[in-house]
């Protein structure tokens, strides 16, 4: 089973790199934009483990390494095969 | 020579490489902002090293859709030459103009040190005929993004093609570390398939003094522009 | 109020609450004290509403006012002929020459760091550069001072690896190089992490660019990045109140953004390059509040802004937000009326924003508009003038318990000794780090990362057909354990070693900026100790005429009690005419060693708060090695002038670990051995005897060991100087140091371990 977690920059905090991609895209003639976040994913394979039990797992490796809780927040969503 | 330095905002190898050319060629290059797409003819365009738009989304990749960069394919099918350094490559890459990738480099840190480089049997290329290969340059790299990455495939096309121009050696009493990076069969260089356009690495623009980083640099610079205008 | 609340309330329910009367619950929760509350009611003559005490509250901080360290850095000496600026502005600027001045600055980013290394980090270098550039000067080196806790804290190895990251995310980027600094590791700074970094740009001595406000009715721009809510203080209302969305807390980390860093650098520069500017101001701490009330004040005039004109990023900031808001890179100026549209060109090119937010008055008074309304209207004069200043009480604690040889207990020889000391993380190599950043972009670092004693700079266009042109030397250095034991000596022998890293890397030491990093100063032994190293550095800088510029001071290094080792770090900033001579530290075959400042007769060496006594008795303990100011001061002056006739291949101070210790780093780099010359006195002593053991490793201080291809000439100029001095021996091939017959040492495997230790810490060794 695959869980996918999407991390991003918590509200308010400033994101550059997607201000200079906004940038770079108004300057190809992308008008239509507000404002560009970016983020990363991150996809864990498990080996045999209870849906509840992999996603309670994989909060726990969020808040010891994967996100750093100061700037970043996260999603949790399971990709069923 | 008649030559050119491209200047991205957040290009921060700029000035080193406009002193070099001015102290070889005794001639300043033109300065190239990145919006403009009017430039005179030139012999040699140089793609300097830095963070251009500060490195975001892809090393290179926002700088690579800028306007100057269709002077640049221009410049490169009238047969004129082109040097990226460092930052330089990442876009010439990005650009569609030579083939790879640039990934992390392998232990995921930024790098800024000496290298040794050996000069590989190449297509005629400016940069490297006037050069003797046994000769080997002493040329510092600082950069977090010069793992070259290819297929097996590409990466076999351009050695039987001769387009590798430098992989990274050990020196005598070196330690294991001699290729800075981790990239494939330590690849630190590469041309086009004209050899007229040459990807690196390393910095030969801080290697042009004695007291900084020695002279090998100037060598390498100063043989590739006697060859371009020769 | 001037209007309806019920009108402004539907406006904006946040700014209605940051234009509300404040009372002293609010003044409590920014940190102001009862008594503060009222200065400012009877200052304005008014209860200051919620906006205009965030204001107050801001400039009355420790960080704006130093409220409790200024009566002490008024005593540091800052005049000398070559000083152009002392401390007050963005940056110290002294006289190099050749119409050329040095502008320099170091920072602490202490607290951010700790909590987001990264960030908090590469915001400090962010910073730095900055208050550099906003002088007018182009950034040519950072250097960095950072102490980390004990190297076996699982938490130490998340610090150094994303302050390190930080600082060359920032610095690498920008296209700065970062040159040298020092990394020390004490389980002091556990819960309190230094993150010092230091700065240096050049300018045109006739070109440089101050923070006074001048001419009433000009305009008042803001360059840069866009507001957002980034580092508005956590205790205040802004925080508690109007975050609807309290799930997810706001932080208050900065992000630092070194591409626009470089964008508002060229901008500015090239600003600059006209004549549009009269006046500008970096928005570091306490961002447009600090740089408005201090641009203003300085001039002694008023500022009428209108915070709707200010770039945000983010929806419905309050003026409250806005005035206290540490967004990075950005910038306050004053320019001369009717460039406005040539200046707004420059930072279009650059993609910056660029927005004329108000003007200057002659009214001396702060009036900020905000939604059409007054949202601030108060002196300027308090906000500066009747900051708390306090005489904390305070106690010198002098240790003056000299330790003998004899009274510590001997457990390992000599060679044991010296292996541990290089498996010492302090003195260990820091390549691990420095292999970080780039520290040869720009082309002009002639010397890095201890390839001598003090960093050398080139600098840029001053080459001629003699010569490569004249340099710049910079290091920083402090001895935090000594300075515990005894703050006025401790701080003494941070500027005499300063001094002596720049005069051993061939230049002349000319001023300091200094960065004053202590624990709670309400504690009267950390206020002693505040006070005792402010008098030992005044009177260090003062007999050696190296004034202080600049510099800034971290207080209340704090956790749960503990305080951190008084650390104030010396940044100091020397200049070497022609840079082709400035010396290595690393000694060539066949140069004879020799020590300056110490005589054969000189044999039982100084123990107390010695790396020696830690690795013997796992103490530090007793008086510190004391600091003689007359043979520092010559000592100098022979050492430039020994070069200076070109008699020298190589010099470097002797600090940590002692003589041995010192003249092992000078056979490293080109593999060497030595045949060690011992006094007769020593020469029968096994690898134990106390004595031998505290000529080798004891820290007396004032000793730099130069190399020489030429003895006779040098030993003639020292006899004729009467200065102490003492041959240690010729360089050889071997790669080995004969102590006497009895202990070989092999300066290989010491290399080894010294290049080892730092990559085992951090996981990352092969």
């Amino acid at each position: 089973m695959k869980v996918i977690v999407n991390i991003s920059l918590k509200e308010g905090v400033l994101d550059p790199e997607g201000q200079a991609i906004k940038t770079s895209l108004s300057n190809l003639g992308f008008e239509n934009l507000n404002d560009v976040q970016t983020g990363k994913q991150i996809i864990l394979n498990f080996k045999n483990l209870e849906e509840k039990e992999a996603v309670l797992e994989t909060k726990k490796m969020c808040e010891d390494l994967l996100v750093n809780t100061v700037i970043e927040k996260y999603k949790i969503n399971i990709l069923r095969d | 020579m008649r030559s050119g330095v491209t200047i991205f905002p957040g290009s921060n190898c700029d000035r080193d490489i406009i002193v070099a050319l001015k102290n070889i060629t005794g001639k300043a290059p033109i300065k190239m902002w990145h919006k403009d797409i009017e430039f005179p003819n030139l012999d040699l365009i140089v793609i300097p090293g830095g963070f251009s738009f500060g490195d975001y989304l892809r090393c290179g990749a926002l700088a690579a859709r800028s306007p100057v960069i269709k002077s640049i394919k221009n410049h490169i099918s009238r047969g004129g030459a082109v040097l990226g350094i460092c930052n330089g490559f990442q876009i010439l890459i990005e650009a569609g103009i030579l083939p790879g990738s640039l990934i992390r480099n392998k232990k995921l840190l930024f790098t800024c040190r000496d290298t040794m480089l050996e000069i590989q049997d190449t297509i005629v290329s400016p940069f490297l005929s006037g050069l003797k290969k046994e000769l080997h340059l002493n040329i510092p790299v600082a950069h977090n993004e010069g793992n070259f990455f290819a297929s097996e495939t590409l990466l076999n096309e351009l050695k039987n093609d001769g387009r590798i121009a430098f992989k990274y050696i050990k020196e005598i009493n070196n330690d294991i570390d001699y290729n800075p990076n981790g990239s494939s069969n330590d690849i630190a260089g590469i041309l086009s398939k004209n050899g007229r356009v040459l990807g690196m690495m390393p910095h030969p623009e801080r290697a042009i003094n004695k007291l900084h980083g020695g002279t090998d640099g100037l060598k390498f610079l100063t043989k590739s522009f006697e060859q371009i205008i020769g | 109020m001037k209007i309806l609340n019920q009108e402004l309330y539907n406006i904006n329910k946040n700014e209605y609450q940051a234009q509300q009367i404040s009372t002293l619950v609010d003044a409590k929760g920014m940190g102001l004290t009862e008594d503060e509350f009222h200065l400012i009611c009877k200052k304005i003559k008014k209860i200051p509403n919620k906006t205009e005490l965030g204001i107050f509250s801001a400039m009355f901080s420790e960080h704006c006012s130093y409220k409790s360290s200024k009566k002490w850095l008024k005593t540091l000496p800052t005049i000398a002929k070559h000083v152009i600026q002392g401390p007050g502005e963005n940056a110290g600027v002294i006289d190099i020459g050749d119409n050329l001045a040095a502008v320099f600055k170091i920072e602490s980013h202490n607290h951010p760091s700790f909590i987001e290394p990264y960030q908090g980090a590469a915001t400090g270098v962010g910073g730095i550069l900055r208050d550099v550039f906003t002088m007018g000067a182009r950034p040519i080196a950072l250097l960095n001072a950072l102490r980390f806790g004990s190297p076996t804290e699982p938490l130490t190895k998340h610090l150094v690896s994303g302050v390190v990251k930080g600082i060359g995310g920032y610095g690498n980027c920008i296209g700065i190089p970062t040159v040298g600094g020092e990394t020390n590791f004490d389980q002091s700074y556990d819960g309190n992490i230094l993150v010092n970094a230091m700065a240096v740009g050049l300018a045109n001595k006739d070109r440089i660019f101050y923070s006074a406000a001048t001419g009433s009715g000009n305009p008042v721009i803001y360059v840069g990045a866009k507001t957002g809510r980034d580092g508005i203080h956590g205790a205040t209302m802004a925080s508690t109140e109007f975050t609807d969305n309290s799930s997810e807390k706001r932080p208050t980390v900065q992000v630092g953004d070194p591409f626009t860093g470089k964008l508002l650098l060229e901008a500015c520069l090239e600003l600059m390059s006209t004549d549009a500017v009269l006046s500008i101001q970096d928005m570091g701490a306490a961002g447009l509040t600090s740089s408005s009330v201090e641009m203003a004040s300085k001039g002694s005039l008023g500022m009428h802004l209108n915070l709707d004109l200010v770039p945000t990023r983010e929806d419905k900031m309050t003026s409250y937000e806005i005035m206290l808001s540490e967004s990075q890179e950005r910038m306050l100026m004053i320019l001369k009326p009717g460039s406005e549209e040539k200046a707004k060109l420059i930072f279009d090119k650059w993609d910056l924003d660029f927005a004329v937010i108000g003007e200057v008055t002659k009214t001396g008074r702060l009036i900020l508009d905000k939604d059409g309304f007054e949202a601030c209207n108060i002196p300027i004069n308090p906000l500066v003038e009747d900051a708390p200043e306090y005489e904390r009480p305070y106690e010198i604690i002098q240790n003056k318990n000299v330790i003998k040889i004899n009274e510590l207990k001997i457990n390992y020889t000599v060679d044991e000794i010296l292996a541990k000391i290089f498996q010492n993380p302090n003195i260990s190599s820091k390549r691990w780090i420095w292999e970080q950043y780039d520290s040869s972009v720009m082309g002009d670092t002639i010397s890095s990362n201890g390839k001598s004693d003090a960093s050398v700079i080139k600098i840029h266009g001053t080459e001629n057909s003699k010569s490569f042109g004249k340099g710049i030397a910079i290091t920083t250095d402090c001895t935090p354990r000594y300075v515990k034991s005894d703050p006025i000596n401790g701080g003494m022998q941070a500027v005499c070693e300063a001094a002596r890293n720049v005069a051993a890397s061939g230049a002349k030491p000319l001023a300091i900026t200094n960065n004053l990093n202590f624990g709670n100063p309400e504690k009267k032994n950390i206020m002693g100790e505040i006070v005792g190293s402010i008098k030992g550095i005044s009177k260090a800088a003062s007999f050696l005429n190296t004034p202080i510029v600049s510099g800034n001071v971290s207080l209340y290094n704090e956790t749960n009690g503990k305080g951190i080792l008084p650390t104030p770090v010396i940044g100091m900033v020397g200049v070497i005419d022609e840079v082709e001579n400035c010396l290595e530290m690393n000694a060539k075959e066949n140069n004879t060693l020799v020590i300056l400042g110490q005589s054969e007769n000189f044999t039982e060496g100084w123990v107390g708060c010695s790396i020696y006594q830690e690795i013997e008795n796992k103490i530090i303990d007793g008086a510190p090695p004391p600091v003689d100011l007359e043979k520092e001061k010559k000592i100098i002056e022979i050492l430039l002038k020994l070069h200076t006739k070109k008699l020298l291949t190589a010099a470097h101070d002797i600090s940590d670990g002692g003589l041995l210790t010192t003249t092992c780093e000078m056979l490293f780099k080109n593999n060497l051995g030595l045949n060690l010359n011992l006094p007769k006195s020593l020469l029968n002593s096994d690898g134990k005897d106390p004595i031998l053991h505290s000529w080798c490793f004891g820290e007396d201080q004032g000793r730099i060991i130069v190399a020489t291809e030429k003895i006779d000439k040098v030993k003639f100029f020292l006899e004729n100087n009467s200065l102490d001095y003492f041959i240690l021996g010729k360089t050889n091939a071997s790669n080995n140091l004969n102590l006497n017959d009895m202990t070989t040492i092999y300066i290989n495997d010491l290399k080894n371990s010294n290049e080892k230790t730092l990559p085992f810490i951090m996981g990352q060794h092969e």
